[in-house]
């Protein structure tokens, strides 16, 4: 009994169900057209990806696939080591460099959707 | 790390076969898992043959058979044999099912039994269910009230009554649990399937005054949202229960009280 009762409930996890479920919806659309977007710039020249992204509709595309990916990537691993990493240290460690990791790439990925569609096309 | 390989210990010999009986019917192959704890030997496979003409329909039936005729060794739990004990629960043919309600399926392949996935065993098919009872005790499993105590008894409407209908059949014969894979790998904070089905039997039961302290004891990563909806509960369930329905409207009821 003392093993079920464990340390007690944390009273969360709730807010992880239902973000994960959240984001995945956004993603629904938000996939296929970053994939089409981003799948008609690969190999185009700078002056094409530039003006791709001078407008606000491609940008904002970008930003928020970017933002829910990484948001929706961070607590599905989390689960993932959660459920098969059982030493406590790996655990710990690994859960930390996920969140730092998907914050950083999600950061740095917005970053760069900002400065090209600050660009001028020379 | 989770482990893709069988624990030294728990690796499986092949076993005895037993003899043949003298007999002009069909005779099918049993493979029945054997293990003792008294003699340090690692687990085996056991083949015995029965005499289908001369023996009951159901896998219940040929194991008792066999313990009474050929091998009074052979160990198992069994009781009401007609699926309301929950006690036969075992791995018949690679599914977590009753050995009373199991029919022997037809054709000529072996039967395969195994205790129940992923528990320690006891002896061959009989695997410990402590921790499993401990679940269930802990979702509390009984009419919790503040109002006072009716004179008569606690009433309830037809329909409330109906909501209790595929939750309150369930005989706790761990079939569910132990077929989840989030069980097998987390077994010692996740409450499993059986225990949650219980605990949405209770939150829903229109007399039970105690569905905010019940939600707060399951809302927890590991107790509850260790249920990534694989199902196999539902799939395996011998009395056609659907777990995992229960544990989504549990979900439901968290998130209910959140927005």
């Amino acid at each position: 009994m003392a093993k079920v009762a464990g340390l007690g409930s944390a009273k969360e996890g709730t807010h992880h169900w239902w973000g994960q479920r959240l984001t995945s919806l956004a993603l629904i659309p938000l996939g296929p057209l970053f994939v089409l977007q981003f799948g008609r710039l690969l190999g185009a020249d700078r002056e094409t990806v530039i003006a791709a992204f001078s407008g606000a509709g491609n940008s904002l595309i970008a930003i928020l696939f970017l933002i829910a990916a990484f948001l929706h990537l961070r607590q599905g691993l989390q689960v993932v080591i959660e459920d098969y990493v059982h030493t406590r240290s790996a655990t710990v460690t690994l859960l930390i460099l996920n969140t730092l990791l998907c914050w950083g790439f999600m950061i740095a990925g917005v970053w760069a959707v900002v400065s090209i569609s600050l660009q001028q096309v020379a | 790390m989770v482990e893709f390989a069988l624990p030294k210990n728990s690796r499986i010999k092949v076993g005895k076969t037993w003899p043949k009986p003298d007999a002009s019917g069909k005779l099918r192959q049993f493979k029945i898992y054997r293990w003792n704890p008294d003699d340090k030997e690692q687990p085996r496979i056991d083949t015995y043959y029965l005499d289908l003409d001369n023996c009951g329909p159901m896998v219940l039936d040929a194991i008792i058979k066999i313990k009474n005729e050929i091998d009074p060794t052979l160990t198992f739990r069994r009781s009401c044999r007609e699926g309301i004990c929950g006690s036969c629960a075992m791995n018949i043919n690679g599914e977590n099912t009753l050995a009373c309600t199991r029919g022997i399926a037809a054709g000529t392949k072996p039967i395969r039994v195994y205790p129940l996935p992923h528990m320690q065993v006891v002896k061959d098919l009989v695997p410990d269910l402590t921790l499993f009872y401990a679940q269930h005790e802990a979702i509390m499993p009984w009419l919790d009230t503040r109002s006072n105590t009716p004179s008569d008894e606690w009433k309830q409407s037809i329909d409330d009554r109906r909501k209790l209908d595929g939750l309150y059949e369930c005989v706790l014969c761990a079939c569910c649990s132990t077929s989840c894979p989030s069980y097998w790998w987390n077994s010692d904070r996740y409450l499993g399937p059986a225990a949650l089905l219980h605990a949405y039997r209770w939150l829903i039961d229109s007399r039970d005054e105690a569905a905010g302290q019940r939600l707060d004891e399951l809302e927890d990563p590991f107790k509850l949202y260790r249920c990534h909806t694989i199902m196999n509960c539902a799939k395996t369930c011998p009395k056609g229960l659907n777990p995992a329905k229960a544990i989504a409207e549990v979900k439901k009821m968290l998130v209910a009280r959140t927005t």
